[in-house]
């Protein structure tokens, strides 16, 4: 395949940044799409170039670090999908793809496609944790989760905390990342004694990091690599209104 | 209150509010298709309920309080939330592409602001009567029968775009609202989201109904 790759290129948090245009040849359709990058990036390094920064890690869609918008969508148009588990073959030979960064505000680009998402670790460190003393693994079945409850917590707690709901989100916000978080403690036995104030601190970190407020447009879930449901940001909602309301 | 998700909870609270207000509005309207007396007699029942216990116009005067304390309250947490939104994303995306179903989520603010300006004009037109040929002094009934005159076709087609409007507006707040306040569970989202619609479907019919009547001439 022949691809046209139209890509944010930055050199740094202070330049200004611009879209420049690179021909990629001979890709393979089996490739995944870093892979495609990977091949555009040894091209541009031998040719003397700055190879084009892009973050990954485990590149089989578990860790979270990979993620750019790819023709105005989070991850590319493949549902359910990290960037780097998305493969060439959806894509046209000869078609023109348009690669940016996350853009929000509490995620400063550091260069090119690298955005920094620290603003998420503050989130987590301000209440998604449990405060008990964490031992060994106790045996499975000493508290009692009804089946329901934990297959909810688990479906809650695969966000790999990517950032692609708030590249996705109109308004820039982090609800269903931080909603993902909290309904994944909210739902367990051990998450009870903090769930409200967790709730309350969670939150507002959030809005501290001046990430957009959530008008249910549902933009978050339809781009979630995991497929986090919306109705987690209605749990957030109440956990965070009672916080409020007490 | 002043959090994220505290303006959030307002819009919802407030926008319930006038939600129960537009039934009840639309309502009273229908009763112009019991003739002129019925309208009429609704209108001053208004101005009259609960008297003697209570001076003439007091329970309408405290609905129109609580009315505007919505409206402004409402107000305010969407601008505040825009500009929150609008400083989020201060570099725009070259390109970008809806992902989610449904375009009413994205004519919201849009939407509110057309809907903000119908309620300016329909209030000089049938409540103080500055821009309806009969003026304030007419009956209800004549009011609202000479406002929807057939030669004041375009103030029906103002009224048709500014009731769709509320329409759409509706079926995507109505169920944002419950999602906001944490009353959506996963098995009710599907109920909230048809609920919404259905809501917002009679309410535009509801509302569409009386001056569509008149009109064309159906109610004289
Ligand atoms: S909620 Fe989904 S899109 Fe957002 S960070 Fe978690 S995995 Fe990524
Ligand atoms: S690189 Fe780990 S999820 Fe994509």
């Amino acid at each position: 395949m022949n691809l046209t790759l139209r890509v944010w290129r930055q050199s740094g948090p202070s330049d200004d940044g611009r879209m420049v245009t690179y021909q990629v040849e001979d890709v393979s359709p089996d490739m995944s799409f870093l892979e495609m990058l990977d091949v555009l990036n040894e091209r541009l390094i031998l040719e003397g170039d700055d190879p084009i920064a892009f973050d990954h890690d485990c590149r089989e869609g578990i860790c979270g670090m990979c993620g750019m918008v790819i023709n105005g969508v989070a991850h590319g148009e493949q549902r359910a999908t990290t960037t780097c588990q998305l493969h060439m073959r959806h894509f046209e030979d000869g078609a023109t793809i348009t690669i940016e960064p996350w853009r929000a505000a509490p995620f400063p680009v550091v260069k090119d496609l690298v955005v920094d998402r620290s603003a998420f670790d503050r989130i987590i460190q301000a209440g998604g944790f449990v405060s008990v003393p964490a031992g060994s693994a106790p045996d499975a079945h000493s508290i009692p989760v009804r089946k329901e409850d934990a297959d909810d917590a688990f479906d809650a707690a695969t966000c790999i905390g990517c950032g692609a709901c708030v590249a996705a989100c109109p308004n820039g916000s982090a609800s269903l990342f931080t909603a993902a978080k909290i309904t994944h403690l909210s739902l367990l036995p051990q998450g009870q004694p903090e769930r409200v104030s967790r709730a309350k601190a969670m939150v507002d970190q959030m809005d501290a990091e001046g990430f957009g407020g959530c008008t249910n447009t549902g933009e978050c879930t339809a781009v979630c690599p995991k497929g986090i449901p919306l109705d987690t940001i209605a749990q957030m909602n109440s956990d965070y209104l009672k916080a409020n309301g007490k | 209150m002043g959090s994220s998700n505290g303006k959030k909870a307002v819009m919802a609270v407030t926008g319930a509010v006038m939600v129960l207000f537009l039934v009840l509005h639309m309502l009273g309207n229908l009763k112009i298709f019991f003739g002129r007396d019925s309208f009429n007699d609704y209108a001053h029942a208004l101005r009259t309920l609960l008297e003697p216990l209570a001076p003439y116009r007091t329970v309408l005067t405290i609905v129109e309080i609580v009315l505007v304390a919505s409206v402004v309250l409402h107000m305010w947490a969407a601008i505040s939330l825009a500009r929150r939104a609008g400083k989020a994303r201060p570099v725009k995306y070259v390109a970008k592409k809806s992902q989610a179903s449904g375009y009413t989520t994205h004519i919201m603010r849009f939407g509110g602001l057309t809907i903000a300006l119908f309620v300016v004009w329909h209030l000089l037109d049938l409540t103080f009567g500055v821009v309806n040929p009969k003026g304030f002094d007419a009956a209800p009934a004549d009011r609202m029968v000479a406002g929807f005159d057939p030669s004041r076709w375009w103030v029906t087609l103002i009224y048709v775009v500014a009731v769709v409007m509320v329409g759409l507006h509706l079926r995507h707040g109505v169920w944002s609202a419950f999602q906001t306040l944490g009353w959506v569970g996963r098995t009710r989202t599907r109920t909230l989201r048809l609920g919404a619609g259905l809501l917002s479907g009679v309410l535009v019919v509801g509302f569409l109904a009386p001056p569509l009547a008149i009109t064309f001439g159906v109610v004289q």
